[in-house]
């Protein structure tokens, strides 16, 4: 995608339903950071030091490109509108971290938005890649690939026993994120996420909800990510992750099932509820657009419902954001009513038009 | 109240910055609260709203202080990074370290840190081609090395006798390598 294509789109590969346990792992990510040796890290680094760090990047990139077999776009984060930033960051092709002080800031994305080189965030670099379902090893794969030849072209910051040296000492040794985000209604509906939450902490993972208000998450998404980076290799961290994620997925489908059995009218009654409401409303607010998304993801899943194609979710999730219905909108200064209402009628186009792909 | 940074989501933690221009307070989402540091994401963020960072951050930091004295350090005089310039004080400030030299020069005083972070393990995991040489010679002459025992023990003279000959050829490497003043 080019640039504006992405500023536009509201569809990523890497949220589509073809793929491994797709009924509740929405996708997965996998983040390395990396710094240059000896080169201050971007919090302490002036803007020449920044400058050279973000060239000596764009210098790998051609192999990175042959090697991928893929165009990327760099994207220069100083050129973009603070509106722009925001989109990205909604998108989560850059963190917000990224976006804060966007001057000799870059970030680097694959044709296909799977991968995303990051320049000078908290660290010199950041390689994420990302697919759908529950997929870690094919990012895992992506990001080393795409890791080998930054290092066999940059001096990259190593100590034996610290590993890889990050700016965040949190980062430490193998400097790897790995991130699985989970669609858990059932477990949200039957009170267990809770313990699941609690748990976590224990087995060296940390669980937190993808959209919340402060008071209570929104749309039953969730992340779950590693919390220890040092003294385990990647395919420990990896493996501690996949047990816990399958453990969850494992939980989420019976919670579904005891809550199709004991409570069926009234979730088919909510789903679909949450179909007409989403499919003809006039207004919407972000908080209420998850949620109904929420049900109506969980009614195709369970087949309660079957007028949309799965793929609409993720068009859905993103196209509603009201950074991208303020970017579309081309205005930053749309009232709260405006913003809803265009909220509303992007969503029923998004919705109609994955129905008619149905036929 | 509205986070302070995106003026879009509901702020749910306040955090104090020390910074160059003095004190900052902000009110901050959990979204934008996450680009201050990889720390809050966990459990305690979940657990208790309301946290604080800076709180957080405090609780990490509050080991035993190593004392000035016992660094050989004249009192009023802070070590600096010699690479970077950052002090201790500043990296206790933002909780981000300076630059890898930064891990050197203050390792006595990370180390407690470290350890409450992440035990007191060793790196096990990927090493880079060229930072990592030396480690990746050192790892291949060790398993040369259990090879050769292998073949000895197994009476397999000519095959020891090669990988005591590629050993040989890595030690050397490895011995200009660490004496060409190239290490680390
Ligand atoms: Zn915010
Ligand atoms: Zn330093």
């Amino acid at each position: 995608m080019t640039k504006a294509e992405i500023l536009k789109s509201s569809h990523f590969p890497w949220l589509e339903t073809e793929g491994t346990d797709t009924d509740v792992v929405l996708a997965s990510r996998i983040r390395l950071a990396r710094n240059l040796k000896d080169v201050p890290f971007p919090g302490r680094a002036d803007f020449s030091q920044l400058a050279a760090v973000r060239e000596q990047v764009e210098g790998v990139m051609p192999a990175i490109a042959q090697a991928m077999d893929q165009d990327f776009e760099g994207i220069q984060l100083e050129e973009l509108s603070p509106l722009e930033l925001s989109v990205l960051v909604d998108k989560r092709l850059i963190s917000p971290a990224l976006a804060k002080n966007p001057q000799h800031r870059e970030a680097i994305i694959s044709a296909d938005t799977r991968a995303v080189l990051m320049v000078n965030e908290d660290d010199h670099l950041r390689i994420q890649c990302q697919a759908a379902g529950f997929e870690l090893d094919k990012p895992m794969a992506a990001a080393l690939r795409i890791d080998d030849i930054i290092e066999s072209q940059l001096d990259i910051a190593f100590d034996e026993t610290m590993g890889y040296l990050t700016a965040l000492p949190t980062n430490l040794g193998t400097g790897l994120r790995a991130i699985v985000y989970l669609h858990l209604p059932g477990l949200v509906f039957t009170k267990n996420i809770q313990s699941i939450a609690g748990i976590a902490p224990q087995l060296g993972l940390a669980v937190r909800s993808l959209f919340s208000d402060g008071k209570e998450a929104s749309g039953c998404l969730y992340e779950i990510s590693n919390q220890l980076t040092l003294g385990f290799s990647e395919k420990e961290i990896l493996d501690n992750l996949k047990n816990a994620v399958a453990e969850i997925v494992a939980h989420e489908r019976k919670a579904r099932k005891a809550l199709a059995l004991y409570m069926k009218d009234q979730l088919e009654d909510k789903v679909w509820r949450s179909y007409g409401a989403l499919r003809y409303a006039r207004l919407l607010n972000e908080k209420e657009t998850l949620e109904l998304l929420s049900w109506v993801r969980l009614g195709l899943d369970l087949r309660l419902l079957g007028e949309v194609d799965r793929d609409s979710f993720g068009d859905v999730l993103i196209a509603s954001r009201t950074s991208c219905i303020q970017y579309l909108a081309d205005s930053e200064n749309l009232s709260k009513n405006e913003t809803d209402r265009l909220r509303a009628e992007q969503v029923r186009n998004v919705l109609a038009a994955h129905s008619q792909q149905k036929g | 109240m509205l986070c302070d940074d995106c003026g879009q989501r509901e702020a749910v933690v306040h955090i104090t910055q020390i910074g160059p221009e003095g004190r900052t307070e902000k009110n901050l989402c959990e979204e934008c609260a996450s680009g201050y540091g990889d720390f809050m994401l966990g459990s305690q963020a979940q657990q208790r709203k309301n946290v604080s960072v800076n709180d957080f951050l405090r609780g990490l930091f509050s080991q035993p202080q190593v004392r000035r004295e016992e660094e050989g350090l004249p009192s009023g005089t802070e070590l600096a990074c010699p690479n970077c310039g950052m002090t201790y004080q500043d990296f206790r400030e933002t909780g981000k370290v300076g630059c890898s030299v930064c891990y050197r020069t203050f390792r006595s005083q990370l180390e407690p840190l470290l350890r409450r972070i992440h035990g007191s393990s060793a790196h096990s995991g990927k090493i880079p081609r060229r930072s990592g040489g030396e480690l990746n010679l050192k790892h291949e002459i060790s398993l040369l090395r259990e090879k050769l025992q292998q073949s000895v023990e197994q009476e397999e003279y000519e095959q020891a006798a090669q990988y005591r000959d590629k050993i040989r050829a890595l030690e050397k490497e490895l011995a200009a390598k660490e004496g060409g003043g190239q290490d680390d």
